[in-house]
């Protein structure tokens, strides 16, 4: 088994990790040291002060708008629609004694606590239904940190050099590396973006998992306009599942899965259709992460309790696997589809779950491992560098295996109140066949005050693996390392 | 009915078996919902375990064991009706004419007579079970009237309910016309049967709760006008006599009676429940998927091997099923895509590769050809393009009862060349499906009367002002009046529904859906798997015939209406699958490209094709589409 103990120490303040050589991560001060491997990697700055956060209308806010003087039967209709049966029952019984009798007043208040109690029962079960919606998005988000964060939500192309960012006001731009224009897309139902993806084996569809619905856009490539209008993105929506967290394309580009914490059913969506078969399972309280294998054979699905599933695309039944600490935080697959590494809440280690058969041969689905393997240690290690000690290790964020299954790139959780143990990002070594291996290769640093708060790899860069970070100082920057081997 | 198409081993073998299976469901799940019907129709809040105990007691009682074997045949018949009438590819009514034509077929009125009987004897069932006031037909007059002798009166309840029956019986059945609930559609997933029917269960529980609502209200306002008829016509016949004493039922008072109309709703949703839970059963279980073996060592056998299968035009859902595994085995199967990379022993011939390539490029050509013709007419507008058939098919449309409307419209349009087009249009003979897809559901009606297809065409409407014009100096005025007065019920009736010319060609698009998606992942996968290079050979015509119907699929969502959603429709038994189906094969059909391109890349530079081709299939390399 690997631990922290084993990596390199962290390279000295000041210099950020360049690229890879000769199994060492390369520190330098500046960017000019990069010249020697042709390629520039791009570094996007977007700067926090240009964007607004979205004010949003809250409820509290709506009394002081609306006309109060409307019959009760507007009133009514109006809290039924917009926060129906417990919004309702709430406005009735806040009425005064000359519009409605006493009795329905007492009935309505007494028929709300009753709701209230009953799903404060509910909550103390799942306690994550008690968070407000941009809370949970904050809480099962992959990025860390999120509400804080500038760059919400990242994606690369899964085919050509462009990709997309979701930033703090709501919008999303798309950068490519062939064209000048970025366009800038905004709806009006884009709000808390959690997750975007591309869809694959497609040059212009993009899924973004929103506050209350999925949106799919079709981004025309040769289109050279700034701000593609809202009527190019399909609203794909259903009662009772939002807000969506996680989102997943089928690696052959015909599904969407969609989920939500709330929700304890899994959406398949036919996006062309519009239409969606839930995928109910009970146990769990909800779905927070979802990650389909690149074979397209099995899918992760966490969910907010100690308890993931994975599921087989064939016949779609599920494996269940109860954890003993905590809910599973993220995982990533092989690029064979065999073998899965997971981390769970509360633990500092890597897992591994194996699953022998081949996929695609009838009969064949059995044969995973009874129980999950400890693959790597990352609980906290001391370092001593020049400046002094640094603490690194702690829980995972985030992972992310590069598309050749050669790398794998953690972020660790730091600890904001101590300022010597930062959030960091780990890479390893992986070797797939003939047997698993996992070697320390080092720690990926940024400039210094600068956070890494989401990461990704490139998915076809041709001279080895391109990992991409998203990184949050003062100000916010966004910038690649490059890792040839 | 029971023609050769029945007589195919593959419906002998299976479907029959499948259908059988899924009656049987329903039949072991009958005894459950009535007994759910009963407890929950001796319902009473106030007292609870009188309420309890009763509906136990009940459920033993000799008339509910008799219902529940009545309720057994009626759901036998409605699994017959099912199997009898579905159809994989929906008839998409494009005008108002065609879809009273659908509904005023003689296939259809058998389908709502019988649905209206079954719901009289479903009724029947409910009434005697709740008990009660609605136990028998005829009781003796109460007090005043008995006094004059031992007459017998109408117990009108009992009247109101079983007229209730058929009039649920046969809004399903028209309904079903309407809403096309005949149409089986194939899930996007392949669940297995028990979890899809556990999802699907609470929606359609929901649905039919609804559903009976809305009958109920419509049944009663039905009752309030013209009730009186059916109970004059009872009281006549039977020799029995109103009771006077009592509410009469067609009145405001009379209707409003809370438990009345609680029974009412409650036997509506009994009855649709019943129906729907067969009906879901029987899609369930029809397009579970089949695995057909590819290639087989005994000669018997060949006839049921997926190349055989596959070129096969009856029954369609055979075709759709082979299809459909055809896209599951180049998908998941490793093993069987080696069997159809695979050559023949003696020989060394790839003819399962082969066969199923050209079955699927053949269908993928029919469609983009059905759609240039498409095009070319609506470009035209309409003017005049003789069609060889021309004459044949006018003196075999003379016959028909539809005559006398092509001759009206021949009025409106001026002339009948155009609408000779549309009918040449609808029933290509090369095309497997166009023509069935009519025939399937609607018999036997000539396809080229005009309650198909003839009538569709915007440009017909269009055209009748500019005809208008030009020959008032030869019409009298009474005629004008006359005519203009047809006019506006003409506009109404043979006004086209918006998309729905569009709906109707995409209405068997499925079937290319998995064409492509077969094919390209079969292409796809003997980039490593095609030791022979059997693939190779068919890769030009293959890219070829993906870009003229890519080419044909642009051009065909430019055209107005194309490119509109239609209304998505929230429940589970209405099944809209088919009015999304031209977007599922424009999503499809650009996967498969980038699918083949991803997978080739550069080497597909060396594939030979026409120039514009190369630019086209550039612009995907480039990922630019």
């Amino acid at each position: 088994m690997n631990s922290l103990s084993l990596f390199p120490p962290p390279g000295p303040d000041g210099n950020i990790t360049l690229f890879e050589s000769n199994n060492e991560l390369v520190c330098g001060t500046s960017l000019g040291s990069r010249q020697k491997q042709g390629w520039e990697p791009p570094s996007l700055l977007f700067p926090r002060e240009s964007l607004k956060p979205h004010s949003r209308p809250e409820s509290s806010s709506k009394a002081a708008f609306l006309d109060h003087r409307d019959t009760l039967w507007m009133r009514s209709a109006r809290a039924w629609r917009d926060s129906g049966l417990s919004g309702l029952l709430d406005e009735i019984a806040n009425c005064t004694e000359e519009e409605v009798p006493r009795w329905l007043t007492v009935g309505c208040s007494w028929t709300l606590a009753l709701l209230r109690w009953v799903s404060s029962f509910h909550g103390s079960l799942f306690p994550h239904l008690t968070l407000s919606s941009e809370d949970m998005v904050a809480e099962f988000s992959q990025v860390l940190d999120w509400s804080d964060c500038a760059v919400r939500a990242f994606a690369w192309h899964p085919h050509t050099d462009k990709f997309a960012v979701s930033l703090l006001d709501d919008s999303i731009r798309i950068y490519n590396s062939k064209s000048a224009t970025a366009p800038t897309l905004k709806h009006r139902l884009q709000r808390n973006v959690a997750a975007l993806q591309w869809k694959p084996l497609c040059a212009s569809a993009l899924a973004v998992a929103c506050h209350n619905c999925l949106l799919v856009w079709h981004v025309d490539p040769t289109s050279l306009s700034t701000r593609p209008s809202s009527g190019c993105a399909q609203v794909l929506s259903h009662p009772g599942h939002c807000p969506v967290t996680s989102i997943a394309w089928s690696p052959n580009g015909s599904l969407l899965l969609s989920a939500s914490p709330v929700d304890t059913a899994m959406m398949v969506w036919d996006v062309a259709g519009e239409s969606c078969v839930p995928l109910q399972r009970v146990g769990g309280g909800g779905v927070t992460f979802l990650s389909w294998s690149p074979d397209g054979s099995r899918v992760l699905a966490s969910t907010p309790s100690a308890l993931f599933r994975v599921w087989e695309t064939r016949t779609w039944t599920c494996e269940r696997w109860p954890c003993l600490k905590g809910r599973c935080q993220t995982g990533c697959w092989s690029p064979d589809g065999t073998r899965l590494l997971f981390s769970v809440q509360g633990e500092m280690v890597i897992y591994a779950l194996t699953f022998t058969d081949a996929p695609g041969e009838p009969h064949g689905w059995s044969g995973s491992s009874k129980a999950a393997a400890i693959v790597a240690d990352l609980s906290e290690t001391s370092f001593s560098t020049s400046q002094g000690q640094v603490r690194v290790g702690g829980q995972v964020q985030t992972m992310a295996w590069d598309p050749r299954g050669e790398r794998l790139a953690v972020l660790l959780k730091g600890d904001p109140e101590a300022p010597d143990r930062p959030a960091m990002i780990a890479v390893f070594k992986t070797r797939i066949s003939p047997i698993f291996e996992l070697l320390p290769c080092g720690f990926v640093k940024g400039e210094s005050g600068a956070e890494p708060r989401l990461l990704q790899f490139h998915p076809h860069f041709p001279n080895g693996a391109l990992l991409t970070v998203v990184k949050n100082p003062s100000s916010q920057h966004f910038t690649a390392a490059l890792q040839p081997y | 009915m029971f023609n050769s198409e029945q007589n195919h081993w593959f419906v002998r073998k299976v479907i029959f078996w499948r259908a059988a299976a899924s009656v049987a469901w329903s039949v072991l799940l009958l005894p459950v919902t009535t007994a759910l019907f009963a407890f929950l129709s001796r319902f009473s809040l106030f007292h609870p375990i009188q309420w309890i105990s009763e509906s136990f007691s009940l459920l033993y009682g000799s008339y509910v064991i008799f219902s529940l074997v009545l309720l057994c045949g009626v759901v036998l018949v409605v699994g017959v009706f099912n199997l009898e009438y579905y159809t994989v590819v929906p008839s998409v009514p494009c005008t108002k004419i065609a879809l009273l034509g659908k509904v005023l077929h003689p296939q259809q009125s058998v389908h709502s007579l019988v649905h209206s009987m079954m719901g009289i004897m479903v009724t029947w069932c409910a009434a005697t079970m709740i008990g009660g006031r609605y136990w028998i037909l005829a009781a003796p007059c109460s007090e005043e009237e008995g006094v004059t002798g031992q007459k017998m009166c109408l117990n009108e309840y009992y009247l109101f309910f079983l007229l209730a029956g058929a009039f649920m019986g046969y809004s399903y059945s028209l309904l079903g016309v309407v809403r096309n609930m005949n149409y089986v559609s194939f899930q996007t997933i392949q669940q297995c049967k028990y979890l899809r029917f556990k999802g699907m269960l609470p929606q359609v529980v929901r649905y039919s709760a609804v559903q009976s609502l809305y009958s109920v209200r419509n049944y009663c306002l039905f009752y309030f006008f013209f009730g009186y008829i059916p109970r004059a016509w009872i009281c006549t016949t039977l020799n029995v006599h109103e009771d006077s004493s009592l509410h009469r039922l067609d009145t405001v008072s009379g209707l409003l009676d809370f438990r009345l109309l609680y029974h009412l709703w409650l036997s509506g949703t009994f009855l649709l429940l019943t129906w729907h839970i067969t009906l879901l059963l029987f899609r369930i279980f029809i397009t579970e998927a089949y695995s057909f073996p590819v290639q087989s060592s005994f000669s018997e056998d060949v006839s049921q091997c997926l190349p055989k299968v596959l070129s096969e035009k009856q029954p369609l859902i055979l075709k759709f099923l082979a299809l459909q595994d055809l896209f599951l085995l180049s998908q998941q199967s490793l093993s069987r895509r080696m069997e159809v990379f695979s050559l023949s022993q003696p020989g060394g011939h790839p003819h399962n590769w082969n066969a199923i390539c050209k079955e699927c490029l053949s269908l993928l050509s029919d469609l983009s050809q059905r759609l240039v013709e498409y095009q070319e007419v609506v470009a035209s507008n309409g003017r005049a393009r003789p069609l060889s058939s021309h004459s044949d098919q006018r003196s075999t449309s003379s016959e028909t009862l539809g005559m006398r409307f092509l001759l009206l419209l021949e009025l409106v349009s001026g002339g009948v060349p155009d609408l000779q087009i549309f009918i040449g249009l609808k029933t290509p003979s090369s095309s497997p499906f166009s023509s069935s897809s009519v025939n399937r559901f609607v018999g036997n009606v000539d396809p080229s009367s005009p309650w198909y297809g003839s009538v569709q065409s915007p440009h017909v409407m269009r055209r009748g002002p500019k005809l208008w014009t030009a020959s008032t100096g030869r019409l009298k005025f009474a005629h004008v009046k006359n005519f203009l007065a047809r006019r506006v019920l003409i506009m109404y009736l043979f006004n086209k529904l918006p998309e729905a010319s569009s709906q109707a060609l995409f209405a068997d698009s499925q079937a290319h859906i998995w064409a492509l998606e077969g094919l390209s992942n079969l292409v796809a996968a003997s980039y490593k798997e095609d030791r022979f290079g059997v693939v190779q050979t068919m890769l030009p015509s293959i890219l070829s015939t993906m870009l003229l119907l890519q080419e044909a699929v642009d051009k065909h969502f430019k055209l107005p209406h194309a490119s509109s959603k239609p209304v998505r429709s929230t429940c589970c038994l209405e099944d809209s699958t088919f009015k999304t189906l031209r977007f599922a094969l424009r999503a499809a059909l650009k996967t498969a490209m980038y699918r083949i391109t991803v997978t080739f890349g550069e080497h597909l530079h060396s594939v030979q094709m026409s120039a514009e081709h190369r630019k086209r299939l550039q612009q995907f390399m480039e990922y630019k589409e």
